[in-house]
């Protein structure tokens, strides 16, 4: 990966990172968009989707809650794009180890907003009175701090990502063992089980929540077995 | 934005109204756990202050800014309604303990009317039909559209309505968080979701994997099993750290054997 390649999807990094919370969380953050933007800037926007998608089966598990602390999915949706996408000569592991990376990032990215969370605390308690005077000046220079503290934070977070992850997934993959075909499964099945469960867990107080499952999935399997 | 609820008309200009609108789509942009979006409702309500009496150098509007900047807490989209109330609220000069009175009962119906609606039943129901495209085998451009048309729709016409309600109705907006379609919403919206995820699931995972029905029946039958383990933990752990510690197990077997 060029530094050129490094600047332009840190650049997105931070993009995404900020449309998680702060600006304008239109869901641009979400994998199956931020993964395929990065395969696209790479070159290859099919990669990008695919684990986009994979990696949408566990975001469907992590709602971003109030204060709750949730993984940040638009620097790690980059990440994992661009991983698999400059991954393309591997095939065993490749999917594996760009989700096992791309699930760091998210954590981390989690971590981070924290931070951001409580450097904006720190900012607002330091101009308290500046506020309470009702000081024009200082409510849209908090606002406008949180915006550019989270978006550094997108950008800090993918470029560290990308510049840690990469070398470490080519050293993996060329010890890997493991079969393409059950690599891949492995990784998509863990993903379909957490999927599953947060769809029980999200829907299953809803009535009829069972038959239109079923209904859905014996359309869904149908579909697999004529393709 | 025109019409009052007692019939009188006051009229915001498009320029405020954008204004507002924009400075919503960066209500969080200041979120910490002291006065969790508070400074982001000051930051919103800001531009339709300045039409106070004296304007930005008045009593008026600084009283306002800082009553408006203190904590408050809400879904983000349904923070437009708050905005457009308390907008209302100021430049009708309304008592202002009965405005902060207002602000703190609005907390717990907009939080909670949004978490259920949004993150709980709307998001993953988009999550799911672009996966189902994807799963039909849609390109990337039209999968990513599916997705992000979908959600926007809602997102943004959420926020429209919000913000157009709030104005309207002022300190008595409460009443329209009740109306029938909203209550009603994710009962209906999560049915569809559940029937989305029937659906996107095994095409989804059959392009992931792309091989032979014999290693699909078998990923499926270990998707089945998982979930079933994943549901029976009851919230004790997440399922996403679960996989994360079973996908590692298996890249250190893999890489070290």
């Amino acid at each position: 990966m060029s530094g050129a390649d490094i600047i332009i999807l840190s650049l997105l990094g931070g993009v995404l990172g900020l449309d998680t919370v702060s600006f304008p969380q239109a869901m641009l953050s979400r994998p199956i968009v931020g993964a395929t933007l990065a395969g696209a800037i790479l070159g290859d926007a099919g990669a990008g989707l695919l684990v986009g998608a994979t990696l949408e089966l566990f975001a469907v598990d992590t709602l971003p809650f109030g204060a709750s602390r949730y993984p940040e999915w638009g620097s790690a949706a980059v990440i994992g794009g661009a991983l698999f996408t400059r991954a393309g000569t591997f095939d065993a592991g490749r999917l594996t180890t760009t989700v096992l990376g791309a699930l760091a990032i998210a954590w981390i990215g989690g971590w981070s907003m924290v931070q951001v969370r409580r450097l904006n605390a720190r900012w607002a308690r330091s101009r308290h009175d500046a506020v309470a005077r009702g000081t024009r000046r200082t409510v849209i220079g908090l606002q406008m701090a949180g915006l550019g503290a989270d978006f550094v934070r997108g950008i800090v977070l993918t470029a560290l990502g990308l510049v840690v992850l990469q070398p470490l997934q080519v050293a993996a993959l060329e010890r890997w063992d493991a079969g393409a075909p059950l690599s891949r499964a492995m990784v998509v099945g863990a993903a379909g089980a957490v999927s599953l469960g947060a769809a029980w867990k999200l829907f299953h107080a809803v009535p009829g929540f069972n038959w239109q499952f079923l209904l859905g999935l014996a359309v869904g399997l149908g579909l697999v077995a004529v393709s | 934005m025109s019409a009052r609820p007692d019939g009188n008309a006051r009229t915001l200009p498009l320029t405020t109204r954008m204004s507002i609108f924009l400075r919503l789509l960066a209500v969080q942009g200041a979120w910490n756990y002291e006065t969790l979006v508070g400074n982001g409702i000051g930051f919103c309500v800001e531009p339709a202050l300045r039409r106070l009496p004296g304007g930005l150098d008045g009593d008026a509007y600084r009283s306002a800014l800082a009553r408006e900047s203190q904590y408050f807490n809400a879904h983000p989209y349904l923070t437009s309604v708050a905005v457009g109330a308390l907008a209302r609220a100021e430049l009708d000069g309304e008592d202002p303990e009965r405005i902060e009175r207002f602000r703190t009962a609005l907390c717990g119906p907009l939080g909670a009317l949004g978490d259920r609606l949004v993150w709980a039943t709307f998001l993953p129901l988009c999550s799911f039909a672009a996966l189902a495209a994807f799963g039909a085998g849609a390109s990337p451009l039209v999968t990513v559209m599916t997705f992000l048309g979908l959600y926007n729709a809602g997102h943004l016409g959420l926020r429209v309505w919000g913000l157009r309600v709030g104005w309207r109705k002022g300190l008595a907006v409460a009443q329209s968080l009740g109306h029938p379609m909203l209550q009603q919403a994710p009962v209906h919206l999560g049915r569809l979701a559940a029937a989305l995820a029937g659906l996107a699931l095994p095409i989804a995972i059959h392009r992931i994997i792309g091989s032979g029905h014999v290693l699909l029946g078998g990923t499926l039958a270990g998707v089945l099993a998982g979930a079933i383990v994943l549901t029976s933990l009851h919230g004790r752990a997440e399922g996403w750290k679960v996989s994360v510690g079973i996908l590692t197990a298996f890249a250190l077997y893999s890489v070290i054997r």
